[in-house]
């Protein structure tokens, strides 16, 4: 045998007829970082939940250090040595930050020493410099922080392959690079990682190998140094990906959406948007550029009625709505918003694909008659959306929860740019979307701006901004720095807005 | 009206007080656990009713009253299988099986206690716990007697709502425990087995759920009539609402509950012109006040009654 940290062998899995792993063979060095790329809904949180022993597979065989092992639990995963972090995080947000790390594992004695483990962690905490309080309660650390503590378990319980579920996708581009330097400094302490992500760039900076999948099976599996983003992106989608989604140039209209001197407080009432001014015209999309937490949430929660403005107003076609209920901006008004946090926000897990697509509009025809529903509607109503998102299933009555992370942001974005509204706000809607979904997604936004739509694009991903807007306005700490014509837009210059350096 | 306020009175109503409040503690203890582990537990009833039944069986075969206990609490373990095979493993909705138990039991009890004690059902004389008194302490006033005169099952009562603090509270079960009650998902990916750990608390809460019932029969009437937990049950479940899935605040919550029970007993033979219906009205009366109006908002664990699965076929 050769020296593999971990190798799986013929790796199958199925949910009813779906095949979501089929045959599937993976290497991995010890000490690399081994890229694991794919569409989504190709099979990669299905592989890792295997390995980590939350799923059995059908067929197949897991080797760690060269021995056949038998994972039937995540407790023999950790026994074995494997640790995950999974896409959607798993921690109990009432418990502590030390009563989630020290959760589950084995030999402690009758009685829980929490203080001893809160001075380790705290130790081990620092010699990664984050800067974690190991008595916070999880639920109120933000997500980022979370993703630390999820990390820190792992090592806590001296788990020596580390699986990372799409971990980028939660951070905002500037932890991207801290978040490497970890990994590094991980790899350099001898650990071996599996990393998921969707985004090209990113595994030619960290990874070592990389291996690619596409509809559960292993298409490519070769080192970092043999290929190069666009090849990745031809073996992953079976086709050309243009990284530039095809804008015409395209005369806006009357201004629609107008903000006046708003100033509104975030949840901890401090300020969070601060005299922000802006226009947004029919048929143009306006860009929000800016670090995450610098009053994006709060701006597209108080267009979309959530919050509250302290002062100032907000008018649509010269009408003032700033007294509008959310329910009639969304319904008689037609602002329609995709939160980010669509997991808690956009869906109802334990329904299925089809009920969750007609969440807005349940109570009409023609899903419903009389007060009855009509599932005929219902179904050919998702059965036309999830087709023309490409969603990945079984079948639209399949429960939304059981679909890969990525096919539910596609059933929200389908749902809500569905409708015809005549403000779209859309806040992150290429996170967690793969390379050909982000292409798709962006040109269905400027199929929107093409109707006359306002649409307000809110992202921390400025390529992508770049890519679709027309304007960009740059948020820091809730003011409007600046508005930017895309032509005008460079990368540099944004960022220098976004760092807070007027022009 | 003086003669509720003279210390001989002020004991004993608190000495009623707390005896009342005995068979609500153990039930909402086990309403605690069962809860905090995410099994919603509505069967409390029905395990309470087991414990008397199996501790007057006990108690009738092997003439005293530490038999009665164990047969009582076996009886209320066995309970509580049901609801952990139905509700935990096969997933059956919890409140239904609960309500299936509670129904179960009932009739069960009933039909078999006529075949074991037959005619003598009623005039029984069952072998029990009898109050006695540390010397010294007993003779404190007014708190004296209520403290320590009591009898062995009272003691019994107070260590157990240490334990299950303990065992919640400071243990790695205990944490393991919440965890399941609040996010099984991460608790199984944290490599804890999710039904193994429901199994235990609901079984050990059909155990004390069962001591109410035997305290009932061993230290209090000495016989089992059918239906003799007449809706403890359900007290002890707002209890545990009450005094937010904390074995300690359950406790306090069940004791406020037995003093108004017992100063209502009071109040209807000091005012016999009075209708006694509107006094019976009184203990209900501030459970539902306390529930709406002192406690705020109660947050349930959040798993709470859903059955939790790996993954679907
Ligand atoms: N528990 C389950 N029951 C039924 N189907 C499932 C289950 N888990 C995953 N699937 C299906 O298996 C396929 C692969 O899903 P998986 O989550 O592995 O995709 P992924 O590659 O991680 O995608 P993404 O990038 O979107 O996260 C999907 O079509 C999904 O709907
Ligand atoms: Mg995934």
């Amino acid at each position: 045998m050769t020296n593999y940290k971990l190798s799986l062998e013929n790796i199958s899995k199925s949910f009813g007829t779906l095949k979501a792993n089929d045959q599937v063979t993976l290497d991995v060095r010890p000490g690399t970082v081994h890229a694991v790329l794919g569409e989504n809904g190709a099979g990669k949180s299905t592989l890792m939940n295997i390995l980590y022993g939350l799923y059995r597979p059908d067929e197949g065989r897991i080797l760690v250090d060269g021995q056949a092992v038998a994972i039937d639990s995540p407790r023999a995963a950790l026994a074995a040595g494997i640790g995950m972090v999974h896409q959607h995080f798993m921690l109990v947000g009432q418990l502590t930050v030390t009563e989630n790390i020290v959760l589950g594992m084995k030999g402690q004695g009758l009685k829980l020493d929490l203080a001893t483990h809160v001075r380790k962690i705290s130790e081990l905490s620092q010699s990664f410099g984050f800067e974690i309080d190991p008595e916070a309660e999880v639920m109120k650390l933000p997500i980022g922080m979370q993703q630390r503590v999820e990390i820190l378990k792992l090592l806590y319980h001296n788990a020596e392959v580390l699986i990372l579920d799409e971990p980028t996708s939660v951070l905002t581009p500037n932890e991207t690079g801290p978040f490497f330097e970890l990994l590094e400094r991980l790899k350099s302490a001898g650990k071996t990682i599996i990393f998921i992500t969707h985004k090209l760039d990113e595994v030619m900076t960290i990874a070592d190998d990389v291996t690619v999948m596409q509809d559960g099976k292993v298409m490519a599996s070769l080192p970092k140094s043999d290929t190069d983003p666009a090849n990745l992106a031809r073996i992953m989608v079976g086709r050309e990906v243009l990284f530039q989604v095809k804008r015409s140039s395209h005369a806006s209209g009357p201004v629609v959406l107008r903000l006046a001197d708003v100033s509104a407080s975030n949840t901890r009432g401090l300020t969070a948007l601060d005299q922000v001014t802006l226009e947004v015209r029919a048929g143009e999309v306006f860009g929000i550029a800016g670090v995450d937490g610098n009053g994006q949430a709060e701006l597209a929660e108080t267009i979309a009625g959530l919050r509250p403005v302290d002062s100032g107003r907000i008018f649509l076609s010269d009408s003032d709505i700033t007294q509008t209920s959310i329910s009639d901006r969304a319904d008689k008004l037609g602002i329609a918003y995709v939160p980010e946090d669509r997991h808690r926000d956009g869906i109802v897990l334990d329904e299925s694909v089809a009920q969750n697509m007609i969440l807005r509009t349940y109570d009409r025809a023609p899903f419903a008659r009389f007060g009855f529903f009509n599932p005929g509607a219902i179904r050919d109503h998702a059965e036309r959306l999830t087709s023309a998102f490409n969603v990945r299933m079984q079948s639209v009555d399949q429960e939304i929860r059981f679909l890969s992370g990525g096919n539910q942001q596609k059933v929200i974005l389908a749902r809500e740019l569905e409708g015809e509204p005549k403000v779209l706000i859309v806040a992150q809607p290429t996170k967690g979307l793969d390379v050909g979904a982000i292409e798709f997604v962006q040109q269905q936004i400027l199929v929107q701006r093409d109707r006359g739509v306002a649409v307000l694009y809110i992202s921390t991903e400025l390529e992508h901004l770049l890519d679709v807007c027309d304007r960009v306005g740059v948020l820091f700490s809730g003011k409007l720095m600046d508005t930017v014509d895309s032509s005008e837009a460079t990368p540099e210059r944004v960022g220098l807005l976004m760092a807070g350096v007027a022009a | 009206m003086e003669s509720l306020l003279n210390p001989q009175a002020i004991t004993e109503i608190l000495t009623t007080s707390l005896r009342l409040s005995v068979p609500l503690v153990f039930a909402a203890l086990a309403g605690v656990l069962s809860e905090r582990s995410g099994v919603f537990n509505i069967a409390l009833e029905g395990k309470i009713l087991a414990g008397a039944f199996g501790a007057a069986v006990g108690a009738f075969f092997m003439n005293d009253p530490y038999s009665g206990l164990v047969v009582g609490m076996l009886f209320g373990m066995l309970a509580g299988s049901i609801l952990a095979v139905l509700g935990v493993t096969f997933g059956v909705n919890q409140i239904v099986t609960g309500i299936a138990i509670n129904i179960f039991v009932l009739g069960i009890t009933a039909f078999l206690s006529r075949i074991v004690f037959g005619a003598q059902a009623n005039t029984l004389r069952l072998p029990g716990f009898k109050a006695f008194d540390f010397p010294g302490l007993s003779s404190i006033p007014i708190i004296g007697p209520v403290l320590f005169g009591q009898d062995l099952m009272v003691y019994l009562m107070f260590a157990c709502v240490g334990l299950v603090y303990f065992f919640l509270y400071l243990t790695p079960w205990g944490l393991a425990v919440r965890a399941v009650g609040e996010n099984p998902a991460a608790a199984d990916s944290a490599g804890l087995s999710v039904p193994k750990l429901r199994y235990g608390c609901v079984i050990a809460a059909g155990a004390l759920a069962a001591l109410g019932g035997c305290y009932l029969v061993l230290a209090q009437v000495f016989l089992f009539s059918e239906h003799m937990s007449a809706g403890k049950g359900f007290i002890a479940l707002a209890a545990v609402i009450l005094g937010r899935w904390n074995p300690v605040g359950a406790m306090c919550a069940c004791l406020l509950f037995g003093f108004f029970d017992a100063l209502q007993l009071r109040l209807q033979f000091n005012y016999q012109e009075v209708p006694h219906q509107f006094f019976l009205m009184l203990p209900y009366l501030i459970s539902i006040l306390a529930l709406v109006g002192l406690v705020g908002k109660p947050r349930p664990p959040s798993a709470v009654g859903r059955h939790y699965r790996r993954e679907a076929k």
